[in-house]
C-alpha cells in the first residue's frame, strides 16, 4: 500500500466527532406503529381535525404500500413495529428567553458548536432548533415578524396559522407520494415551518439544526416553506447526530411552494452518524424533499452536501409549473468505508420556457458506493425547456464505486437538454505533486476534493461553505495515499 | 549541500538506478544527461520521493540530514523544489490558492508567519515579472487546460515563488520554444546564488546554452559513466551517446534496455 493510500485510510478512521448523548428525559408514545400510535401523536400535539384525518389517511394508505426496492442500497429489513415513534424532552414550557432551556440540551448545543444566542444575530441567522422532534427554543422571532415572516416550529404553526398549514401541507409531496413520505404523514413529529409574504426580501439565512437523539426513535421532520409572490428566503439545514450502535430511521419531508417570482435557496448539510468502519450502525436516510415552482419567473435552488448517514436515499426535486421558472440542484454527496448514498433530483417540466441546472459531485473512498440518480422530464407542453445536466464521480482507493443513472424523459421537440458525465480517480500523481510543494498528504486530498466540489460550495452561504469543506476534510479522513 | 553515494533504486522490482554517486554544493548549477531509459528521471523522483520508487541500497544527505528517511513533504519543507516533466493538473484549484498554500506550508516549517493575501500578491506579481508570465496564470486552475509549455513555466514560476535550496529540474526543457526555453533558464538563472544549487535533467544540450553548467553527468543505465564541465555537453550534442564506452557496453545487456526506456 502506498503511503498516500495509507493517508487516506487514517483519514478515514478518524472517529466521528459529534457522538454522544444528551440525558435529558424524554416522554414516549409505546413501541409501534398503528392508528392509536397516530391518534395519541395527534392528541399530544393537540392538533385540529382535519390534521388528524389527514394523518390517518395517510396511515392507512401507508399500510397498502411496499418499501421501495429500486435504490441501488442494501441494508437489513427495518422492523417498524420496534420503533418509537414520538419522542420529546419531558420539560417544555413556554420560554421567554434561551436562560430558560434545558441547560442540558444547551451543552449539547454548544458542544455542536451551535452558537443559539445573540451571535447569530451579528452573523444574521435566526436558528429554529429542533432537539428531537420537539422544537425548544427560536430566536429572533420578533425581528422577523416584523416583517411579516412566519419562522417557527411546525407544530407552532399548526395552532398559529392552521390555515396557511391546510392550504399548502401535502400540495407539493401528497400524503401517497412514496412509502416514507407516507409513513413521515402518518406520523411526523415536528420540523420547520416558514412563510414569506408578499414582496418581502428574508433579511437573515433562516437556519435549522436538526439532531436526533432519543434511543429508537426514528425522527420524522415535516418542513413546510412558502414564499410569496416576489418574496426570497434562504434556508439552511445543518444536521449531527449522537453516536448509535442500532440504525436509526429519518424519514424526513420537505415541500417548498415559491410563487410569482418567488425565490426559494434551501442548503442542507447533512453529518448524521455514518456508522463505523464496519458499517454498524449508522442513520438511515430516506428523505422525500420537493419544491413548487407555482408561480412564472419562480426560482428554487437546492444545495446539499451529504457527508453523513449510513444510507442517504434523497432526491430533492423541483415541479416547474410557472412559466420561466427555473429549478436548481447542486450536490456533493461522498461516502466513505461502507456507506451509501442514492441521491439526485428530479426535474419535472411543465410551464413554458422552464430551465434547470443539475450539477452533482459525487465523492467515494473506503467501501463506500455512491450513486447519482436524476430524472428530467418535459412535459408535452412544456415549449422551450432546457435542461444542463453534469454528474462527475471521483473515487479515492480502489474498494469504492460510482454509479449513474440519469433518467429522460421528454415530450416537447423544442426541449434541450444535456447531460455530461465524468469519472476520475484522486491520482497518487496529484497528492504526489501538492506533497513534493510541501502539503500534507491530508492537505492534498482536502484540497483535491474541495476543487472537485468548488462549483457546488459557491452555491452556499459563505459561512455553511466554510463550514462545509471542514466537513468534507473530516468526513474523508484516512482516505487518502 | 547533496551527497550521493551508491544509490540503487528501481520501481515495480525492476532497478534502475545501480549505483549513483553524485555531490553537489552550494552555488553550483549541474546538468545530467543521457539517451532516454537511463535512469536520468528517475533519480530526481528518487530525490523528492516518489512514493512508486523504491530505494534497495545506497545513502543521500542533503543539508546534512537522512533525505531518503523523509516523506515528500519533508523533503519539499527541507528546500527540495522539482519542476516535474509532466506537471499534474487539479481541477477546480486556483493555481494562486494553491501556490498560497504550499509557500505557507513551508514558512510554517521554518516558523515564519504565514503571508497573507495581500503580501503574497506583491510577491507573486514580482516573480511574474520577472519571468515575463501571463497573470491570467493565477486565477486558472492548477495546469488544468494549460498548454504543455504553459505548464512547464507554471512549474518554473512556482520554483521562483518558493525559492529552494535544491531545485531539480526534470526535463523542463523539452517540448519548449525558444521563448518558453528562455523563461526555464532566466528562472534557473534567478535561482543562481551561493546558498542554493540546482540539478538540471536534460535529454539536449539546448537548455545549457543559456544556463552555464558547472559540472555535467553523463547518465547510462542507470550509473554516472562520465562528468566533466560545460564542454562534456557540447561534446555529447556533437557525437551523441554512442562514443562513451561505458554507454556502448551498457546498452549491450539486454536485461534493461528495453523495459527502461520511455521512463527517461
Amino acid at each position: 500500500m502506498s503511503t498516500s493510500t495509507q493517508t487516506i485510510e487514517q483519514l478515514a478512521n478518524r472517529e466521528y466527532k459529534y457522538g454522544f448523548i444528551t440525558d435529558v428525559e424524554q416522554e414516549s408514545v409505546p413501541r409501534g406503529l398503528n392508528e392509536d400510535v397516530v391518534r395519541l401523536i395527534s392528541e399530544k400535539k393537540q392538533e385540529p381535525a382535519w390534521l388528524l384525518e389527514w394523518r390517518l389517511k395517510a396511515y392507512r394508505t401507508w399500510l397498502t404500500m411496499k418499501e421501495p426496492t429500486w435504490g441501488n442500497v442494501t441494508y437489513g429489513p427495518i422492523d417498524y413495529q420496534d420503533m418509537i415513534y414520538y419522542a420529546a424532552p419531558k420539560k417544555r414550557p413556554a420560554l421567554a428567553s434561551l436562560d430558560e432551556v434545558d441547560p442540558e440540551i444547551r451543552k449539547t448545543f454548544e458542544k455542536l458548536g451551535i452558537p443559539l444566542d445573540e451571535q447569530k444575530l451579528l452573523a444574521g441567522v435566526a436558528v429554529d432548533a429542533v432537539f428531537d422532534s420537539v422544537s425548544v427554543a427560536t430566536t429572533f422571532k420578533v425581528k422577523l415578524k416584523e416583517l411579516g415572516i412566519i419562522f417557527c416550529s411546525f407544530s407552532e404553526a399548526v395552532q398559529n396559522h392552521p390555515e396557511l398549514v391546510r392550504k399548502y401541507l401535502g400540495t407539493v409531496v401528497p400524503y401517497s407520494d412514496n412509502f416514507f413520505a407516507t409513513l413521515n404523514s402518518a406520523v411526523f413529529s415536528d420540523g420547520s415551518f416558514a412563510y414569506i409574504p408578499k414582496g418581502v426580501r428574508c433579511p437573515m439565512e433562516l437556519s435549522t439544526y436538526f439532531r436526533i437523539n432519543a434511543q429508537n426513535t426514528g425522527q420524522f421532520e415535516r418542513t413546510l416553506i412558502v414564499a410569496e409572490e416576489g418574496a426570497y428566503v434562504s434556508y439552511l439545514e445543518g444536521c449531527t447526530a449522537p453516536m448509535r450502535d442500532e440504525h436509526q430511521l429519518h424519514a424526513a419531508v420537505v415541500e417548498l411552494v415559491a410563487l410569482d417570482n418567488a425565490t426559494i435557496k434551501y442548503s442542507t448539510v447533512q453529518n448524521w452518524y455514518p456508522g463505523d468502519k464496519e458499517g454498524k450502525g449508522g442513520i438511515y436516510n430516506f428523505v422525500t424533499k420537493r419544491g413548487s415552482c407555482l408561480g412564472v419567473n419562480s426560482k428554487i435552488t437546492w444545495t446539499q452536501v451529504e457527508t453523513g448517514s449510513a444510507i442517504t436515499w434523497k432526491y430533492p426535486g423541483c415541479v416547474l409549473i410557472g412559466d420561466n421558472s427555473v429549478g436548481e440542484f447542486y450536490s456533493v454527496a461522498t461516502t466513505n468505508n461502507r456507506q451509501q448514498a442514492d441521491t439526485g433530483t428530479k426535474m419535472i417540466h411543465l410551464g413554458k420556457n422552464t430551465k434547470s441546472t443539475i450539477v452533482s459531485k459525487g465523492i467515494s473512498a473506503g467501501h463506500g458506493q455512491n450513486t447519482y440518480r436524476g430524472m428530467v422530464k418535459i412535459a408535452k407542453g412544456a415549449r422551450g425547456a432546457r435542461n444542463y445536466s453534469q454528474c462527475d464521480s471521483l473515487l479515492i482507493g480502489d474498494r469504492c464505486g460510482a454509479h449513474t443513472f440519469p433518467y429522460l424523459e421528454i415530450k416537447n421537440s423544442t426541449a434541450k437538454v444535456e447531460h455530461e458525465a465524468s469519472t476520475s480517480k484522486i491520482g497518487e500523481d496529484q497528492i504526489f505533486y501538492c506533497r513534493q510543494r510541501g502539503l500534507s498528504a491530508e492537505d492534498a486530498v482536502n484540497m483535491i476534493v474541495n476543487g472537485f466540489c468548488k462549483e457546488v460550495f459557491r452555491q452556499l452561504p459563505m459561512e455553511f461553505a466554510v463550514e462545509a469543506q471542514k466537513l468534507l476534510g473530516v468526513s474523508l479522513e484516512g482516505s487518502v495515499g | 549541500m547533496l551527497k550521493v553515494t551508491n544509490l540503487h533504486a528501481g520501481i515495480a522490482g525492476r532497478e534502475i538506478l545501480r549505483g549513483i554517486d553524485l555531490s553537489i554544493d552550494a552555488g553550483q548549477v549541474h546538468a545530467i544527461m543521457g539517451p532516454n531509459g537511463s535512469g536520468k528521471s528517475t533519480l530526481a523522483r528518487v530525490l523528492a520521493g516518489h512514493p512508486e520508487y523504491v530505494v534497495t541500497a545506497g545513502e543521500v544527505v542533503f543539508d546534512g540530514q537522512d533525505l531518503l528517511s523523509m516523506d515528500p513533504e519533508s523533503r519539499a519543507r527541507a528546500g527540495v523544489f522539482m519542476a516535474f516533466q509532466y506537471p499534474v493538473e487539479i481541477p477546480g484549484v486556483n493555481n494562486a490558492y494553491f501556490l498560497k498554500a504550499a509557500l505557507n506550508a513551508l514558512r510554517a516549517h521554518r516558523g515564519e508567519e504565514p503571508l497573507d493575501a495581500m503580501d503574497f500578491m506583491v510577491l507573486v506579481r514580482d516573480r511574474m515579472k520577472q519571468l515575463g508570465m501571463d497573470e491570467t496564470l493565477l486565477n486558472r486552475p492548477v495546469n488544468e487546460g494549460f498548454s504543455g509549455g504553459e505548464k512547464k513555466r507554471n512549474e518554473i514560476f512556482q520554483m521562483a515563488v518558493l525559492e529552494p535550496r535544491l531545485a531539480i529540474l526534470d526535463e523542463t526543457d523539452s517540448g519548449l520554444d525558444i521563448d518558453a526555453l528562455k523563461v526555464v533558464a532566466n528562472g534557473v538563472n534567478a535561482m543562481r546564488r551561493p546558498d542554493r544549487a540546482s540539478l538540471l535533467v536534460t535529454h539536449y544540450q539546448r537548455l545549457l546554452d543559456y544556463v552555464v553548467p558547472d559540472v555535467v553527468h553523463v547518465l547510462a543505465d542507470g550509473r554516472i559513466v562520465r562528468s566533466g564541465g560545460k564542454e562534456l555537453a557540447l561534446e555529447l550534442e556533437e557525437k551523441g551517446y554512442g562514443w562513451l564506452p561505458a554507454y556502448a557496453e551498457a546498452s549491450a545487456r539486454p536485461a534493461n534496455a528495453p523495459d527502461a526506456r520511455g521512463r527517461g
